[in-house]
C-alpha cells in the first residue's frame, strides 16, 4: 500500500508550537524576575532585621545590620574574597552610615539584646547601645529598668505631635495667611500705581499682620513643648552619645522583637512611605507627595488626551476624504508614537512652557508680572504643562485605538441610524461613540501607562525634587495647575543619582519603583473595570 | 430552486389585490441607470411603485433589486464613487432635488434591513430612536410612540414588561420586529425591506409576513426577497430583476401565474437563479 504523506508520524507544525511558546516563557520569566527582584529589594526598606555587634582583628566595633556580601573587587579568582557591608548609622559620628569590611578581619559576631535601633529627624539612622533615658525633669531611667523603652517611645510620640501641630501652623495656617498677603501685597502696588485708594489694602495687611504674629506666637508655645527629655547611650566604639527624644522619630530593639513586632514596625513604616512626607533629601520618610502628583499628573493628562485624540479620530475616520494627504497625516500620526520622549519635553518646555504659558502670563497675569518682580505664573514648568506635554506624547495612541474602534463599530448599526433619520454626527454621537467607547478605553489605559511611567520630559516641565506644596489644597482655586510637583518616576531618579548618600538611598530606589508600578497598575485596573463595564453593555451584539 | 416553486403547486397561495386605491405612480422610478465605479449595475429601470401597495422585488443575487431599494432611501449615498443618471420621484418630489435634505427623506422612508441591527441601548430607546434624533423630547409623545410602533410591529405583549431592558436580549425573530417597530415610529410614508425575513426561522417569518399585511394599511411597502413563496404570499406587484434590467413588472397574480416573459418564467418555476 503506498505511504500517504499524511501519515508521517510527527506533524510538521509541532516544533513552532514550542518555539513560540518559550517567547512567552522567556517574556514571563523576565516579568516575574524583575517584580521579584523589586520586591525583595523594596521590602528591605520597611523590615527590621536583627542587628549584630561585629568586632575586628584591630580592635574596633560596628554595630549595624548586614546590608550585602560580595566578593572583594579585584581578588583572585582562585581565591575569592569576601566583603560585608554593614548600615552602622550615627552619620555625624562615623562619617558615613555604611562600612565595607573584609570578612576575615571578623573575629566575633555576637547580638546584644539591648541594642536600640533609632530613626532620627537628621543624620539617618541610628545603632546604638542605650544607657538611660533622662526625662524632662531630669529623672534617669537606666536601660535595665523596666519600662525604660516605653518611657522613651512615650516621649518619640509626644514629639511626633508637637511636629505634627507645628507643621499645621507654620504650613497651613500660615501659609494661606502668607498667600493672601502675597496678592494683597501686589494689588497694593497696582493702587499706588495707579493712584488709587490704598487704604482698605493697608487696613487689610495690618489685619493679616496681626494674625501672622499670633499664628507665630502660637507656633512658638506649641515648639516650647518639646520636651528637653534625652537619651544617654553609647556607640560601638563606647563613646558616650546624648540624643534629644524630640530628634527621634522611632525606636526599637532589633535583637528582643518578637517576628510580630517586626511586622508591626513594618506596617508602621509602610504607612510612613505611604502617607508622609520626605525627609533627609528624599532618602527617608515618606513618598506622599509624589504619588499624589503622579496621580494627580496621569489623571489630568487622561482628560486632557481622551478628548482631543478623539476628537481627531472622528475626523480622520469619518469625515475625512480618502486621499495621499490623509494617508500622509496617518503615517505622520503614527510616527509620533515612535518619537523619543524627551522630544516631547523639549517641546514642551520650548512651546507650552515659554511661547503658549509666557503668551497666557502677559494676557492673564500682566498684573503679577509688573509688581510682582516679573515672577512668571504660568509662563514656567508646573502640572498643567506637564501634563500637557504627556496628553501630546500619547495622542497617537489614542487616535489609533480609537480610529481601530470607531471602524471595528458593525456596519449594519450605522446603516440603521442613517435609515432612521438620524444626521451623520447624530450618528456618531449616539451610536458609534457608545459602541467603541471599550475600544478607546483601551487606548487611553495604554496611554495611561505609558504617561505615568515617563520621567524625562517631565524632567523639563514641571517636575522637581521637592515641592512644599501639592496641586491640589484647601486654597482656591482648589487646583493648581501652574504648580510644581513631584512624581514618583523622577523620584527614582533623583533617588538613585543625585543622592548625596547612595547607598543609604538604594534600597529607597527599589520601593519607589515598586510603588511606581502599583500605582500604574492600579489605574490600569479602574480603567479596565470601566472598560469591562461598558463591554458588558455591549454583549450580545451580532451583526 | 427545489420544485415547490413551481407555480402550479398548491404551496403558493397568490393573494387578490385589495381594492382600495391612491396614487398609482406614488413612487416613481424613471429610466434610471446606476454605477459603481465602472461598474454599471441598473440599466434604464421604469417602474411606478403604487400607494398603499405591496411591491417585492425578486431575482437571482447580484441582480440590482437590493441596489434599486437602497436608492429610494438614497442608502447608497455612502458608498463612494456612485454615479445615477435618470430620476425617482416619490409622490411627485425628486429624491435628487437639491433642496430635499437627505435626513428629510430618510425620515419619510424607513428602512428594514437584512440582518436585524437593533442598537445597543433599551428596547424603549430603539423604538423611539428616529424620533430622539428629530428632537422630540416630550415624554407622553415618545411613551405613546413607542407603544402604538410596538403593537404594529406585534410585539408589544411581548415585551411591555421589559422596554428598559437591552434590546440584544431579545430573540432574532423579535429584534427583527423591533427593527420594524423603530422603522415606523416616527410614521414614514414608505417602508423598505430588504430580505427581512433571510435570517429567521418558519415561525418568526410567518410573523413578519402577517404584519406586513397590516402595515400596508399605512404604508407603501416595497420588499426584497429571496423567497418566491413570500413575495407570492405578501405583495400585490412584483418586479423581477435580472442582470440589472427590469425583465418583468405586473400584478403577483400575473407574474407568478401567466409571466409574459420566457426568464421571468424560468426563475419563478425554478429553472435558474
Amino acid at each position: 500500500m503506498a505511504h500517504h504523506p499524511a501519515d508521517s508520524a510527527t506533524p510538521k507544525g509541532e516544533p513552532w508550537v514550542w518555539f513560540t511558546s518559550l517567547g512567552l516563557i522567556v517574556g514571563l520569566v523576565m516579568v516575574v524576575g524583575l517584580l521579584g527582584l523589586v520586591l525583595v529589594n523594596g521590602f528591605a526598606v520597611f523590615w527590621a532585621p536583627t542587628v549584630p555587634t561585629v568586632k575586628l582583628g584591630d580592635g574596633t566595633t560596628h554595630i549595624g545590620h548586614l546590608a550585602q556580601r560580595r566578593i572583594r573587587p579585584g581578588s583572585p579568582a582562585s581565591d575569592p574574597r569576601y566583603e560585608r557591608q554593614y548600615q552602622v548609622g550615627l552619620k555625624e559620628v562615623n562619617g558615613n552610615s555604611y562600612v565595607w569590611i573584609d570578612e576575615k578581619k571578623v573575629t566575633q559576631e555576637s547580638f546584644d539584646p539591648s541594642v536600640l535601633g533609632l530613626e532620627r529627624m537628621e543624620n539617618g539612622p541610628a545603632f546604638v547601645v542605650p544607657v538611660a533615658f533622662v526625662d524632662a525633669k531630669g529623672i534617669r531611667l537606666e536601660a535595665s529598668q523596666a519600662g525604660f523603652l516605653a518611657a522613651l517611645q512615650a516621649e518619640v510620640a509626644h514629639a511626633a505631635e508637637i511636629r505634627e501641630q507645628l507643621a499645621d501652623i507654620n504650613r497651613r495656617q500660615i501659609g494661606e495667611v502668607n498667600a493672601e498677603m502675597e496678592s494683597l501685597r501686589i494689588a497694593q502696588r497696582r493702587a499706588e500705581d495707579r493712584r488709587e485708594p490704598t487704604q482698605a489694602i493697608v487696613d487689610r495687611l495690618a489685619k493679616l499682620d496681626a494674625r501672622f504674629a499670633e499664628l507665630k506666637a502660637s507656633a512658638d508655645k506649641v515648639a516650647a513643648g518639646i520636651s528637653s527629655a534625652k537619651l544617654e547611650a553609647r556607640d560601638a566604639s563606647g563613646r558616650a552619645l546624648s540624643l534629644p527624644a524630640a530628634s527621634l522619630v522611632r525606636a526599637w530593639e532589633p535583637n528582643r522583637m518578637t517576628f510580630w513586632e517586626r511586622v508591626g514596625l513594618l506596617f508602621s513604616r509602610l504607612r510612613e512611605f505611604l502617607f508622609d512626607e520626605p525627609r533627609e533629601a528624599n532618602t527617608e520618610g515618606g513618598l506622599m507627595p509624589a504619588i499624589f502628583g503622579t496621580l494627580v499628573m496621569t489623571v489630568f493628562m487622561s482628560l486632557l488626551v481622551t478628548p482631543f485624540g478623539v476628537i481627531a479620530a472622528i475626523y480622520l475616520r469619518e469625515y475625512a476624504k480618502d486621499g495621499p494627504i490623509l494617508r500622509a497625516v496617518r503615517i505622520c500620526v503614527n510616527n509620533l508614537a515612535g518619537v523619543p520622549s524627551i522630544v516631547f519635553g523639549v517641546f514642551g518646555l520650548g512651546f507650552f512652557v515659554y511661547v503658549l504659558g509666557g503668551s497666557l502670563d502677559r494676557l492673564f497675569f500682566a498684573d503679577q508680572l509688573k509688581y510682582n518682580n516679573n515672577t512668571p505664573v504660568l509662563g514656567t514648568g508646573g502640572l498643567l504643562w506637564c501634563s500637557l506635554t504627556l496628553a501630546l506624547m500619547t495622542l497617537p495612541v489614542v487616535i489609533v485605538a480609537t480610529e481601530e474602534a470607531l471602524s471595528a463599530v458593525p456596519r449594519g448599526m450605522r446603516e440603521a441610524s442613517l435609515a432612521a433619520g438620524a444626521s451623520k454626527w447624530q450618528t456618531i454621537r449616539d451610536i458609534l461613540l457608545p459602541a467603541s467607547a471599550p475600544g478607546i478605553l483601551t487606548g487611553v489605559i495604554l496611554a495611561m501607562a505609558r504617561g505615568a511611567g515617563e520621567v524625562a520630559p517631565l524632567m523639563l516641565v514641571g517636575v522637581v525634587k521637592l515641592a512644599p506644596t501639592l496641586p491640589v489644597d484647601g486654597l482656591a482655586p482648589f487646583l493648581h495647575l501652574d504648580r510644581k510637583f513631584m512624581h514618583l518616576g523622577f523620584h527614582i531618579f533623583d533617588l538613585g543619582f543625585q543622592s548625596p548618600d547612595s547607598d543609604a538611598a538604594r534600597p529607597m530606589v527599589f520601593a519607589t519603583t515598586l510603588l511606581l508600578i502599583v500605582l500604574v497598575v492600579c489605574l490600569n485596573l479602574g480603567a479596565i473595570t470601566i472598560r469591562n463595564r461598558l463591554r458588558a453593555r455591549f454583549k450580545g451584539a451580532s451583526f | 430552486m427545489p420544485a415547490t416553486m413551481n407555480p402550479t403547486t398548491s404551496r403558493i397561495q397568490v393573494r387578490p389585490a385589495t381594492e382600495k386605491e391612491g396614487r398609482q405612480d406614488y413612487i416613481s422610478i424613471r429610466d434610471f441607470n446606476f454605477y459603481y465605479g465602472a461598474k454599471k449595475a441598473l440599466e434604464s429601470i421604469t417602474l411606478d411603485v403604487p400607494e398603499r401597495r405591496v411591491v417585492a422585488f425578486i431575482g437571482p443575487s447580484g441582480c440590482g433589486k437590493s441596489t434599486l431599494l437602497r436608492n429610494l432611501n438614497r442608502m447608497n449615498d455612502l458608498v463612494d464613487g456612485i454615479r445615477h443618471e435618470g430620476d425617482i420621484t416619490i409622490n411627485g418630489r425628486s429624491i435628487y432635488d437639491p433642496g430635499l435634505e437627505v435626513i428629510s427623506l430618510r425620515r419619510r422612508v424607513g428602512m428594514v434591513f437584512q440582518k436585524s441591527n437593533p442598537f445597543p441601548k433599551s428596547i424603549y430607546e430603539n423604538v423611539v430612536y428616529a424620533l430622539r434624533v428629530m428632537g422630540v423630547r416630550d415624554r407622553a409623545i415618545l411613551d405613546e410612540a413607542c407603544e402604538t410602533s410596538l403593537r404594529k410591529a406585534a410585539l408589544w405583549d411581548e415585551v411591555k414588561d421589559r422596554l428598559q431592558d437591552s434590546a440584544l436580549g431579545l430573540s432574532g425573530g423579535q429584534m427583527q420586529r423591533l427593527c420594524i417597530a423603530r422603522a415606523i415610529a416616527n410614521r414614514p410614508e414608505i417602508l423598505l425591506m430588504d430580505e427581512p425575513c433571510s435570517a429567521l426561522d418558519p415561525i418568526a417569518t410567518g410573523k413578519i409576513e402577517e404584519l406586513i399585511h397590516e402595515l400596508k394599511e399605512q404604508f407603501t411597502i416595497v420588499i426584497v426577497t429571496h423567497s418566491m413563496q413570500q413575495a407570492a404570499r405578501v405583495s400585490d406587484r412584483t418586479a423581477f430583476f435580472y442582470l440589472g434590467k427590469l425583465i418583468e413588472y405586473d400584478t403577483t397574480e400575473k407574474i407568478f401565474m401567466n409571466p409574459s416573459q420566457a426568464q421571468t418564467e424560468a426563475y419563478i418555476s425554478g429553472r435558474f437563479g
